[in-house]
């Protein structure tokens, strides 16, 4: 690595490249593109969790002012078009895949939610467009609707799809039965819990948006869209929908505001955009509004699970028993079926050497919103369960929760866990002592006697947390039912002046990739960042990538860059070699200059970009022009980051208000290449995890189906006066499996947070549980529970 | 269609508007100036905070009507020589954006905040951002920076 | 948003006229709560008639032992005006916690009393300070002013153009906010003046802004935060949602009018 680029070289805090255009209102969102002839779309949607639809009647609306042309789902079938897919198989144990309902681009003739699709109007204007929805005459008749997790399976539940019998789209299975059980016969302590996993709102803070154009003399369509992955929606769009041939189709994801998993999926709006664009012969704008993210992005977690840990006398664990139902809405949605299994019973061993652990989910179809990956998807629902089954352990045995935790740790590398996962590195104990140490663990219980005083419920939680991510191994996502492969890719291209382009199959809504690729790009060439430019997001310019998501993009994304930054030293070396007339293996390539060893002849970079494209004397058998290396790379294991995390809460019992007084985090995330993004990682993750925890809670009403948190006004966003700041600090040991040696650090935050404040509320409390969010009316509630006659004071 | 004219970041702007035109419509659409955005539909966001005669206001609970003859002060307009904004250089120096898309409102929150209230606190940081939501910072390096944005502006 | 005509009106008197030729019209003050309906269709006004700039209703004066304050003044304004600040601290600090600095920065008193929502917060201030209520037609006294949700006793037609808030002796405002909205869960205003003393109770109640006489009558004879502190609401009549049941926003109004109490000393 070089030394002159020092300020900005690996593990620097180097400012953004990408700030100065959003500081300035300079960044280009979806929403801020228009097109000449640009038409509007408003999407109508279903006021009915679930009903049939007689007819529809669009003839009054397409003489509404302003209108170009109004679609149904008849159009789309018309057009032969196919469904919204999901790319990952999950079988039951019985070995029959799941079972999957048709999810049409606009409903045909059954809506499945309140918010699914109906009718498209293309309008003139956007006030035109939603105007003209109101005059469409949709005849409905409405059926049941099966909305609870609890009741969802039973025999005489409304059907979501007549395909998945007693709602289940998968009775899924890991994990060894019979070791279980047998560990469990002869465990000293069994500790049972019954959880919630509350689902929530991804509420990203740009809305979806999509702008759909047909060029009529090329055949060719654009897509611009809020996408975390432009190439994986172009390949739907083509292979599986059916738009368009993919060579024909360009999608293009610009400055997306913000994703959390929501804006991986394909959804249907920028499906329909697209397609209609060449149906009316001009572009199609569709921009949400925040009550159609509510109603229609994917939500996540929403889990009801039961868990039971066994114990030997010594507070060690010897085996683990889930059962979980997973709500998957009405559709699966693009990823959804892997997330409450694949994603999330591999991680349910945590950070302990449990010897035997067996987990059933069933995936359950309900009449709500698709299901799907959130921040952290599915690990953050495993941490919750194996963190608040570990506190209740140790506060049933009497041991120390961070006692109990110390005995249990895995201690040596690789470890092999019953649910498929092989840890590759780790020091659990160095993060726990590093967090205990930053919030003074010792000094808790002098803290909550001062609160006491004061009248308020002091409580400490922690969360030794662990995930897998720098998704993944194709070999082995593709054994476990994934349609893709999870590799990355990336091309380096020097220019004759020197300066670079890398593009990349990641793209940023968020993560800072122009600035923390072009450190690496810079580093390892030995020239200054502004010299390197990060393409992404344009399948037009960037070869096939896999996107971003599942904490992925630096050791998975940056280690398909050193790749072809590999190849691309390689050849420059002889082009080198050939110049200054010396063997390959004698040169040197350091800060940016070529030199032969033992000699004083040297080529500065630039001057060896400009030779490598004047091409000039190259012997023609040996050394092709140009520099310019492409690199797909394809991970061999997960990466694990791990870490611990510990909240200390503050009650007042007179109103419920749990306040976070101190939270500390403590991470492993190997290799970080610029420490201050990874900070704002961990701190957005952490918010997002108190949202779930105090806040957030996406409800549907239990008879009628209709989204009772449709809006700020009953959704809680956590604020800036809800959250405290963090304490941040770090632990290191390197991820064995990357050029990098870097573990990902995106979910850290939103996966290990819950636990450790659910452990600290029910701690003050003196209870065994609450479940999240724990609000002021849930805390309170409490309260009065635990102490009957104290209420109301 | 009612005429609508107003100063716009030093500039005259005016046209033929529909009353029911917002004032957030009015900047993206009819001026192009697409930095200020919408987040929500419910006026609590902030993403479309600009400043009208001076205060911020949430330019998406506002006629471009209401807006008549006032001077309107966008993110564009926040340091129109390239010079950065102290605010903005803030932001910069201590990461207080991810994705970038509620930060021209947090801004411009943020310059009327110190304004208004030149001693600022952390406590009080975290209040006076009750109308902006971010959903990516988790807003510790927002409030990081608009405290020492305002120490510098002191 | 449905279409509408909007008129400017140059005066109070031009804003009546208009008032009576047109349809169905709303009024337009800062539009904090006015837009966001329109926006979200759910009112379809035939004109909407913009008095938010009018100077003559834009005004703050302290006159004997009252406060005077203009209808389309805004929050802002009143959060910060020194004669307010020094006769009645309760009202300059209600105002500064209405919604966010943006919004006070538009919304004005007029605007939210007229529209009465059970959430906000003036309701309570005017309820608990004995306000008058100046229209364009006569005097209408707080307690006869509210009239449940969203509801009022301002007849077609009529225009508020200032409210007058007699200086309290001692007052307070606690609100315990609705976690998402940020609206008055429980709100209490606790006051004592020239009327005696009063709790007003704003954001709990199915039928919004209400008294408490129990209260009221345990404050006469002891001004004390023990002295409401076991006091405790019937949690009929209190709203239930997602946010908290009927009997946590009954205990809520205990917790805050203790609160209140204490904070006005």
């Amino acid at each position: 690595m070089s030394d002159k680029a020092s300020g900005e070289g690996i593990g620097q805090p180097v400012r953004r490249k990408e700030d100065f255009r959003f500081i300035t209102g300079n960044g280009h969102y979806t929403d801020d593109i228009t097109r000449p002839r640009q038409t509007w779309a408003y999407f109508l949607r279903s006021p009915h969790a679930h009903a049939r639809i007689r007819a529809i009647d669009t003839s009054q609306a397409e003489q509404a002012p302003g209108v170009v042309a109004i679609f149904t789902g008849k159009h789309v079938a018309a057009d032969k078009l196919g469904g919204l897919i999901c790319g990952w198989t999950v079988s039951s144990k019985d070995g029959t895949p799941m079972k999957v309902g048709p999810h049409p681009i606009l409903a045909l003739d059954t809506v499945r939610y309140v918010g699914d699709h109906v009718a498209m109007v293309v309008a003139e204007t956007l006030a035109d467009a939603r105007a003209a929805s109101e005059l469409i005459d949709v005849d409905y008749e409405p059926l049941p609707a099966t909305i609870s997790l609890d009741t969802c399976q039973n025999g005489n539940a409304e059907q979501v799809h007549p395909e998945a019998p007693r709602n289940t789209c998968f009775e899924w299975e890991l994990g060894n039965k019979p070791e279980t059980e047998a560990a469990f016969a002869k465990a000293s302590r069994i500790v049972k819990l019954d959880l919630k996993n509350n689902r929530l709102i991804p509420n990203a803070m740009e809305p979806r948006a999509a702008l759909g154009e047909y060029d009529k003399g090329s055949g060719i369509y654009t897509l611009h869209t809020t996408s975390q992955n432009p190439h994986v929606a172009r390949l739907v769009l083509s292979a599986f929908v059916g738009v368009a041939p993919e060579h024909k189709l360009r999608v293009i994801a610009p400055d997306v505001g913000g994703g959390f998993g929501s804006k991986i999926f394909i959804y249907a709006e920028e499906t329909a955009c697209v397609w209609a664009a060449a149906k009316v012969g001009r572009p199609i704008k569709w921009t949400g509004d925040r009550s159609e993210a509510f109603l229609s992005d994917a939500h996540g977690r929403d889990h009801l699970s039961h868990a039971e840990l066994a114990l030997d006398g010594n507070g060690k664990f010897l085996a683990l028993r889930v059962k979980t139902i997973a709500n998957l809405g009405a559709y699966l949605s693009t990823f959804s079926a892997s997330v409450p299994t694949y994603l999330y019973g591999t991680l349910l061993s945590g950070q302990y050497d449990i010897p035997a652990i067996y987990v059933e989910v069933d995936g359950v179809y309900t009449h709500t919103a698709p299901v799907d990956a959130y921040r952290g998807a599915g690990r953050p629902e495993a941490t919750y369960l194996v963190e608040r089954m570990v506190e209740t352990a140790a506060r049933e045995t009497g041991i120390d929760p961070a006692e109990i935790r110390r005995r249990n740790y895995i201690r040596t590398f690789p470890h092999q866990t019953p649910v498929i996962m092989n840890y590759d590195a780790g020091d659990y104990e160095a993060s726990l002592d590093a967090a205990m140490k930053a919030i003074d663990y010792a000094g808790f219980p002098a803290r909550k006697s001062e609160a006491a005083r004061r009248g308020k419920l002091r409580g400490i939680g922690m969360s030794s947390y662990i995930e897998a991510c720098g998704l993944a191994p194709s070999a082995a996502v593709g054994s476990l039912g994934a349609g893709v492969g999870l590799w990355e890719s990336a091309e380096v291209r020097v220019n004759p002046t020197g300066n670079v382009e890398v593009l990349t199959g990641s793209h940023s809504h968020g993560q800072g990739h122009e600035t923390t690729f072009a450190q690496l790009v810079a580093s390892r060439l030995g020239i200054p960042m502004e010299q390197v430019e990060i393409v992404h997001g344009d399948t037009d310019k960037v070869q096939f990538g896999m996107g971003t998501y599942g904490s992925r993009s630096g050791a998975v994304g940056m280690s398909a860059i050193v790749k072809a930054l590999d190849k691309v030293e390689a050849k420059a070396k002889k082009i080198a070699a050939h110049l200054m007339e010396a063997a390959v293996e004698d040169i040197v390539f350091e800060n940016g200059t070529f030199t032969v060893q033992g000699t004083d002849k040297s080529l500065p970079w630039a001057q060896l970009a400009l030779s490598a494209y004047t091409a000039h004397g190259f012997p023609s058998a040996d050394i092709e022009p140009g520099l310019k290396e492409g690199a797909f790379y394809d991970p061999t294991n997960f990466t694990f980051p791990a870490g611990c995390h510990i909240c200390e809460v503050e009650i007042d019992p007179d109103t419920g208000i749990t306040r976070i007084e101190k939270f500390v985090a403590v991470d492993d995330f190997g290799t970080i290449v610029n420490p201050m993004i990874v900070e704002g990682q961990v701190h957005g993750g952490i918010a997002q995890g108190i949202g779930q925890a105090l806040l957030e809670h996406g409800i549907y009403d239990a008879e009628s189906g209709q989204l009772v948190t449709g809006s700020y006004m009953d959704y809680c966003m956590p604020r800036a006066d809800d959250l405290p700041s963090f304490t941040l600090g770090f632990t290191k040991t390197v991820c064995p499996s990357n050029p990098l040696g870097m573990k990902g650090c995106g979910e850290a935050g939103a996966i290990a947070s819950p636990p450790a404040i659910v452990n600290a509320i029910t701690d003050a409390l003196g209870i065994r549980d609450i479940e999240m969010p724990a609000t002021p009316a849930r805390v309170w509630s409490a309260i009065q529970a635990a102490t009957p006659r104290a209420a109301a004071e | 269609m009612p005429v609508v004219a107003m100063t716009v970041n030093g500039k005259p702007a005016s046209a033929d508007v529909e009353a029911r035109m917002l004032l957030v419509q009015f900047i993206r659409e009819q001026l192009g100036l697409t930095g200020t955005h919408v987040g929500c539909d419910t006026s609590q966001c902030g993403a479309c905070v600009v400043h009208v005669d001076g205060r911020a206001v949430k330019s998406c609970t506002m006629l471009a009507t209401q807006a008549e003859g006032a001077e309107i002060l966008t993110i564009e307009g926040l340091a129109p020589d390239g010079d950065l904004h102290p605010v903005q250089k803030a932001f910069r120096e201590h990461h207080g954006l991810q994705c970038g898309f509620c930060t021209p409102g947090m801004i411009m929150t943020a310059v009327d905040m110190i304004r208004r209230k030149p001693d600022l606190d952390e406590e009080t940081v975290r209040e006076e951002l009750e109308g902006n939501i971010c959903r990516c910072t988790g807003y510790h390096n927002i409030v990081k920076a608009i405290l020492a944005a305002s120490q510098e502006m002191r | 948003m449905y279409q509408f005509n909007y008129e400017r009106p140059k005066s109070l008197a031009d804003a009546e006229a208009l008032l009576a030729k047109a349809d169905d019209p709303k009024l337009l003050a800062g539009g904090q709560t006015l837009i966001p309906t329109l926006k979200q269709r759910l009112a379809m006004p035939s004109d909407v008639i913009d008095i938010g700039g009018l100077k003559e209703l834009d005004f703050i004066r302290a006159e004997g032992d009252a406060i005077m304050i203009g209808a389309a003044t805004k929050h802002a304004t009143v959060a910060n005006s020194a004669d307010v600040r020094k006769h009645n601290p309760a009202l300059a600090a209600l105002a500064g916690g209405i919604g966010d600095p943006a919004v006070r920065h538009m919304g004005t008193l007029g605007g939210s009393i007229a529209n009465n929502d059970p959430a906000a917060d003036y309701p309570a201030a005017c309820l608990a300070l004995d306000a008058k209520i100046h229209t364009t037609k006569r005097l209408i006294e707080a307690d006869e002013f509210f009239k449940g949700m969203f509801e009022t006793a301002l007849q077609d037609g009529e225009i508020i153009r200032e409210v007058t808030f007699p200086h309290p002796e001692k007052a307070a405002y606690m609100k315990f906010r609705n976690p998402a909205s940020r609206y008055a869960m429980v709100g209490v205003f606790v006051s004592k003046g020239p009327w005696g003393i009063r709790v007003a109770v704003t954001g709990a109640g199915q039928n919004g802004v209400f008294r408490v006489s129990e209260m009221e009558e345990a404050l006469a004879k002891n001004w004390s935060p023990d002295a409401v502190a076991n006091v405790k609401l019937p949690a009929k009549g209190m709203n239930a949602d997602l946010h908290g049941s009927a009997e946590y926003r009954a205990h809520l109004v205990t917790v805050m009018a203790k609160r209140a109490v204490a904070a006005a000393g």
